[in-house]
């Protein structure tokens, strides 16, 4: 395929990285956002990076502690996290997922009280213990986007920022072209990773992929002195330490929305950052003086089960679609590889991905919002 | 594993909400001349009326220039909240008034936040303000909303601006005419418009000396007759100047250079160039906004129940341009300013890094990095502040921007070469206000918000481990980890 032009829509972290892949691999790449690269929920996430109930697990751990070196711009990327416990109740969820971890072999160490406030100074004497992922981290979103993007273009990809994409043109079973308001890029093969705005682009090739959309908020602290460990999470809350020293939380109920093809309207917070920072008032007592100094919120789409949608389609055959189900950033180093090979190969070569087929929502009933109540507030 | 779907997402934010607090049929913010105003129209047209103004503000706060540009040139005596309070109510009768007519009153609170039902939210079980003192915030519910929150100072940076004792001229006003807490004894000002030369008149009927106005254009901005009182007060006017080096200890400054050699010995540096109207509240409720220039800047657009009165709603029109004023006084600072010269205070981020969209210096700077800059970046499209702001960090710090978001933005513009009306306006964010995460926490939540608190979405299948799938593990991490939500 090298030499061959792939049209990337939707500049977020997932098709960022998987045009960084292909370029890499020789292929001319051209991504095309409506707005600006991770401008939607690439750029508004915590930054976690250790998901392991996930086929590309392995290839996200593997590919994490080598991506400044690869892309050639920092990333903020900080190996390990903690999982604090602040109930009882937590305490047994958290002492379970260790042991499932140390069943699937991710190291993992229980901490008691005082073992994490040395690795976490900012919590109390109020916790009932840790888990220490050795494993896993997080990095900066906004700055990871970035050098995704510019990574690509030192590579010789072009990044076409305010295009949103308009329609395709489809000729023999293939999409041969993907059009904007002001211009056609023709192609060998498109990658379709837009997000909440996939099922809209999606349906012009009489595809159906079933995906709900929801609204999610964050909080930020003003700095607070470095610690030792900076990936925290628990207590139903997630997040991180920033190299500058913030704390960076989300968490909590989300907002189920309709999002339609230019994307969502608008992204407001809400008072909901008040119950974000009781419970991180609570996770790190010692922190409870910090002032928050921004709340935002992002749009992110679900598919049925939660899990990714990364398929090669059969009709159009040159299509790949990607969307990381509410959970990308982290993952974004294994599945811009996986889209690379789909796109590539026809198969992902590290890692068995059969279960992100769209074919298993085959049969899906047409209502399965309305029963899973993901239906937006009337 | 089967899931059994029951058309209800217990995760999601539906019903969890606390009821607001109190509902009014009117709120205040800001209880300045226009808001007091306000208060009393709609106390005396019978409506419920709360008046909230975040006035006397910590000392904290003030240290980090909020709402206002203090530079550190506040006494002690602003420590003391209680004579704070006192001195307000002396500067303002009218609050007496207010209170009179039955407007109810609540000074040293902070209004963060406006939120209600629209574009993207649907979840508000009414249009509600978020309050907050000293001890705690609360929602309160309002019929119609009244913003009078005034103007803030415009701050431009200079050699050894950042410093104490380079402040605004709104700051100075309030520390001499309502708090008489002004710890400077001789000021050089900046501007000569009509901000400048009512500053500088009243610091000399403070009693206080004024070392000079200077001036980046060639004749003075302001009125006539104000520019004649000040000329009579034997002050001068330096045109066509601007700051070449400051001189400072450790108290700050000490004195001033221009750029034609001129040099001033002064204890602060009262920067009278310009004001911004203080639509922060507006901005971060996705109130409609627009550009106007001879008002200030940008302003609301005006909407029927969220009203904006006073400098908030845009200063007065006297023609002036004040955005074309401001960008003649950033285009000298890029000559005079030095590449290290920092532009964001708080995340100390320089004028070169920022040109250069350079990572913060606790980054490495690999040479692909170093290639990069606004140049670079703008070849992708038109600059945006909150684009820059991501990457340099400037404006991510605690004063939220105040110092430093204007000169961003007129620095886009100059360095992109495009009008100032292109550069989109960074984003505004609750809280508006720094707050501690203990005074914003919602202590008392409904235990509805509690029992649909999940990290995540809550969807089961979600986070099992892809090892797991139709092993007993499955249903094992379903029953340990997810308590309600398809069961």
């Amino acid at each position: 395929m090298s030499g061959s032009e792939v049209v990337i829509v939707g500049g977020g972290v997932t098709g960022l990285s998987a045009g960084w892949w292909l370029a890499r691999s020789g292929v001319k790449v051209t991504v095309l956002d409506k707005f600006i690269v991770g401008w939607e929920a690439s750029g508004r996430n915590g930054g976690g990076a250790s998901h392991y109930s996930s086929p590309l697990f392995d290839e996200e751990q593997r590919m994490w502690p080598q991506m400044d070196e690869l892309l050639g711009y920092p990333t903020e990327h900080q190996k390990g996290r903690i999982l604090i416990a602040m109930t009882e109740r937590q305490w047994e969820q958290y002492r379970f997922i260790a042991e499932r971890h140390t069943r699937l072999n991710h190291p993992v160490e229980l901490l008691d009280v005082k073992q994490v406030q040395e690795a976490v100074p900012l919590a109390g004497d109020n916790c009932f213990g840790g888990v220490h992922y050795k494993f896993g981290g997080h990095a900066n979103p906004q700055r990871t986007v970035q050098a995704y993007a510019w990574a690509l273009q030192d590579l010789g990809g072009k990044i076409i920022q305010h295009s949103p994409v308009t329609g395709f043109e489809t000729a023999g079973g293939k999409v041969t072209a993907v059009k904007t308001a002001n211009a056609t890029y023709g192609c060998d093969a498109v990658v379709v990773a837009a997000g909440p705005q996939i099922p809209q682009l999606m349906a012009q090739l009489g595809v159906d992929v079933p995906l709900a959309a929801a609204r999610a908020e964050m909080i930020i602290t003003e700095p607070a002195p470095m610690m030792p460990l900076g990936g925290v999470d628990g207590h139903k809350i997630y997040g991180r330490q920033t190299l500058r020293g913030n704390l960076a939380y989300g968490g909590g109920p989300h907002e189920w929305l309709d999002v339609d093809a230019t994307g969502p309207a608008a992204r407001p917070s809400t008072p909901l950052a008040r119950n974000l920072a009781k419970r991180l008032a609570e996770l790190l007592p010692k922190a409870a003086h910090l002032n928050v100094i921004r709340s935002w919120a992002g749009v992110i789409e679900n598919s049925p089960d939660g899990r990714p949608i990364i398929d090669r389609l059969t009709s159009p055959d040159n299509v790949v679609v990607a969307s990381m189900s509410s959970v990308g950033f982290g993952l974004s180093p294994a599945s811009g590889h996986a889209i690379r090979d789909l796109v590539i190969d026809g198969k992902c070569s590290f890692a068995d991905i059969d279960i992100l087929k769209l074919s298993r929502f085959d049969g899906l009933e047409k209502d399965w919002r309305e029963k899973r109540g993901w239906m937006p507030i009337a | 594993m089967e899931l059994n779907f029951n058309g209800t997402d217990l995760c999601a934010v539906n019903g969890t909400r606390s009821a607001p607090e109190a509902r009014y049929d009117l709120v205040v913010v800001g209880a300045g001349p226009s808001g007091i105003a306000a208060a009393i129209d709609g106390a005396a047209a019978g409506q419920s009326v709360l008046l909230v103004d975040e006035n006397p503000v910590s000392g904290w706060l003030m240290g980090n220039d909020t709402p206002l540009y203090f530079g550190g040139r506040m006494t002690s005596a602003t420590q003391n909240s209680d004579r704070m309070l006192e001195a307000i109510f002396m500067s303002m009768p009218d609050l007496e008034s207010a209170m009179e007519a039955g407007v109810e009153l609540l000074l040293g609170t902070t209004a963060w936040g406006v939120y209600r039902n629209g574009p993207g939210v649907n979840s508000l079980p009414d249009q509600v303000v978020g309050l907050a003192d000293r001890d705690r915030s609360w929602m309160v519910g309002f019929k119609k909303i009244v913003i009078a929150t005034g103007a803030r100072d415009l701050a431009i940076a200079f050699p050894g601006w950042n410093q104490p004792g380079v402040m605004g001229a709104a700051a100075l006003t309030m520390l001499l005419t309502r708090y008489d807490a002004f710890a400077g004894r001789r000021l050089l000002i900046l501007g000569s418009h009509d901000l400048a030369l009512e500053t500088a008149l009243l610091a000399l009927d403070k009693g206080l000396e004024v070392a000079g106005l200077v001036e980046v254009r060639d004749a003075p901005q302001g009125s006539a007759a104000l520019v004649e009182k000040l000329a009579a007060a034997g002050v001068a006017i330096h045109c066509g100047q601007s700051i070449k080096a400051t001189k400072g200890g450790l108290d700050g400054v000490e004195g001033a250079t221009l750029t034609d050699g001129t040099d001033f010995v002064c204890d602060t540096i009262c920067v009278a160039i310009g004001l911004v109207p203080s639509i922060e509240l507006v901005d971060a409720m996705h109130g409609a906004r627009t550009l106007n220039a001879q008002r200030g800047g940008y302003i609301p657009a005006g909407e029927p129940n969220v009203i904006t009165v006073g400098d908030c709603a845009g200063l007065a029109d006297t023609g002036f341009d004040h955005v074309a004023y401001r960008m003649d006084w950033v285009r000298a600072a890029l000559k005079t300013n030095a590449p290290d010269t920092i532009i964001c205070q708080c995340e100390e981020v320089t004028l070169a890094d920022l040109i250069g969209v350079q990572p913060p210096q606790y980054l490495d700077r690999p040479p692909a990095i170093q290639a990069r800059s606004l140049d670079t970046l703008l070849q992708d499209g038109p600059a945006n502040p909150d684009q820059i702001k991501r990457l340099t960090r400037s404006g991510m710090g605690v004063c939220q921007g105040r110092r430093c978001r204007d000169q961003v933005a007129m620095l886009l513009a100059i360095e992109s070469d495009k009008p100032f009306g292109t550069i989109p306006l960074a984003t505004h964010r609750a809280p508006v206000r720094p707050l501690p995460l203990k005074i914003l926490a919602e202590w008392d939540e409904p235990a509805a918000m509690d029992a649909a608190w999940d990290v995540w979405f809550g969807i089961p299948t979600q986070w099992v481990p892809v090892e797991d799938i139709g092993t007993p593990q499955e249903d094992a991490h379903r029953e340990m980890l997810y308590t309600g939500m398809y069961k």
